[in-house]
């Protein structure tokens, strides 16, 4: 019954997908901690096909707004749409068809330290509403690890890949599931320059060959100019400056300066 | 001088103060001690009403029984058989004293099937199996891996916390009827130290003496402990906080809260079988 509900969501919400072309809409966003407010009024778009760069130095918000847009944080007023859809009043059955049209980049990568590489990518097909058969699993595992150059660590542990092949497994587990919109939480922190460079391209290649809408968290200037389409920055709380790459690149303002400069 | 300047009035005024102060501090502690309860409770609810959703995580609970079972029968084999050893070296001499040394079989298995398995076993898998959980589940909320799952539609709580309690709740009772084996052939053990008991001897007056009522309630109370050993550690470690130092916390509180709560069960579980028999 579960399984013919989310179906039928499914139809609604593709048709509705296909006739918009701001995938996430976000309006008046607030998110308080105890005394401490972290998102004062934030309000923003994601369109279809692009990758939106969040800068901003850190607390000010970034990451807790992607967890306000799948519902891992509630928000305390504010609207947040996602295929049209009020994220805030989902019923639990809708929230997981639209978790799975979301893929998440964790800032640590997130891998179950207990499963093995191929374990960690076979979980969410598991779990997915539509079933796959045992062969169809295998076989998106196999095309997912060959695409990011990782056949090799099929029978890995996390805890035997190097920091660089660890979010890139994160990176494959996001996508095995071929979400619609990708969340990325900070996806070159800790990384060395070239590494960094690896994930930021290949972020690019997600884009192209999926056909994602991305919202992507980062401190570091050289993804943001790499991934970015647009980019806002977020200050005190609140959206502090909104353009392309090109118009945030020529800003004099001196705080968007301090991460160019 | 004015009454409230003199100093047995500002003495009276401090005390007073000092007794709010004291009392606001008390009742914050406890209300944050009924607020806890309140939330193990509710966690408990969600456990129970994902059990009879419907789906099972069945790869996941035989893991979790071999984790849980098959890894800590070592340990249950070392303290099983030093329970009887123990038991038997320090009870015969005083058995021996009072010309009562054939009923130290029936005696020691008694005690063991009745109290000293069940508590002995809750006490160490408290300590194993709870500090385990909530140091794995504590370190999967500080590394965000119970996000991960929540985002990817899979449901942590009966992915993680259904498998992880059912499988204490019944591993512990087969860990602890493994440990009374133990404890008997470690008290014939000791019995041979001294003196010459053949094993069928000693087996057939150790359970002529036992009877269904000393190991039926018994069994009932060691899944009690396994519900609260799975529950406690569950609950601590999905609940630990940010950063490494809530991984520690967590594993310790688990241990510390599931042992007490393994004594608190046991003596209720005395009182009522002590209850029921009479």
């Amino acid at each position: 019954m579960i399984k013919d509900k989310v179906s039928n969501k499914a139809d609604s919400f593709t048709n509705e997908l296909s006739s918009k072309n701001a995938v996430i809409e976000i309006r008046n966003l607030k998110k308080s901690f105890g005394s401490q407010e972290v998102l004062k009024n934030v309000s923003f778009d994601l369109f279809a096909g692009e990758n939106l760069v969040m800068l901003g130095k850190s607390g000010t918000g970034k990451s807790v707004i992607i967890k306000c847009i799948v519902r891992l944080l509630q928000a305390d007023s504010g609207l947040i749409r996602i295929f049209g859809k009020d994220v805030n009043t989902l019923h639990r059955v809708e929230l997981i068809y639209i978790r799975e049209k979301i893929g998440f980049l964790f800032q640590s990568g997130a891998l179950y330290d207990s499963m093995t590489v191929k374990q960690n990518l076979e979980f969410p097909l598991r779990r997915l509403t539509q079933r796959f058969t045992e062969k169809e699993i295998e076989d998106k595992v196999y095309d997912v690890l060959d695409h990011l150059g990782l056949s090799n660590t099929l029978n890995k542990m996390p805890s035997q890949l190097s920091g660089g092949m660890r979010k890139r497994i994160s990176l494959a587990r996001t996508i095995i599931v071929n979400p619609l919109i990708m969340l990325y939480d900070e996806p070159t922190t800790g990384l060395d320059p070239v590494t960094s460079s690896e994930i930021s391209n290949l972020i690019n290649d997600v884009k192209l060959k999926y056909n994602t809408s991305s919202i992507i968290i980062t401190h570091d200037i050289k993804c943001a100019s790499i991934t970015g389409d647009r980019i806002i920055m977020l200050d005190d709380g609140k959206v502090y400056k909104e353009g392309t790459k090109a118009e945030m690149e020529a800003e004099e303002d001196p705080m968007i300066r301090s991460f160019y400069d | 001088m004015l009454i409230h300047e003199s100093p047995t009035h500002k003495f009276f005024i401090e005390q007073t103060i000092k007794i709010g102060e004291k009392t606001i501090e008390k009742s914050q502690r406890f209300s944050k001690f009924l607020i806890e309860i309140a939330s193990i409770i509710i966690f408990l609810t969600v456990i129970v009403r994902e059990i009879f959703s419907g789906k099972f995580e069945f790869r996941e609970f035989f893991r979790q029984c071999y984790q849980i079972g098959y890894k800590t029968l070592p340990l249950i084999s070392v303290t099983g058989t030093a329970m009887g050893l123990v038991l038997t070296i320090q009870s015969r001499p005083t058995l021996i004293d009072f010309g009562a040394v054939t009923m130290l079989p029936g005696m020691v298995a008694i005690s063991i099937i009745r109290e000293m398995g069940p508590v002995i076993t809750g006490l160490i898998c408290a300590g194993k199996i709870g500090s385990g959980i909530g140091a794995e589940l504590g370190s999967m909320k500080v590394t965000e891996q119970i996000d991960a799952m929540e985002v990817s539609s899979a449901n942590p709580i009966r992915y993680l916390v259904v498998t992880r309690v059912l499988a204490s709740t019944l591993m512990i009772p087969i860990l602890t009827l493994y440990a009374d084996a133990l404890g008997i052939l470690g008290s014939w053990a000791a019995s041979n130290i001294k003196g010459d008991v053949s094993f069928v001897l000693f087996f057939s007056q150790a359970f002529s003496d036992v009877e269904f009522s000393d190991f039926i309630p018994a069994v009932i109370k060691t899944f009690l402990f396994g519900a609260v050993i799975g529950l406690v550690g569950c609950y601590k470690g999905f609940h630990a906080g940010k950063g490494t130092e809530s991984v520690g916390v967590a594993a310790t509180s688990s241990v510390v809260t599931a042992s007490l709560l393994v004594i608190i069960v046991d003596m209720i579980a005395v009182q009522i079988t002590d209850m029921l028999i009479l």
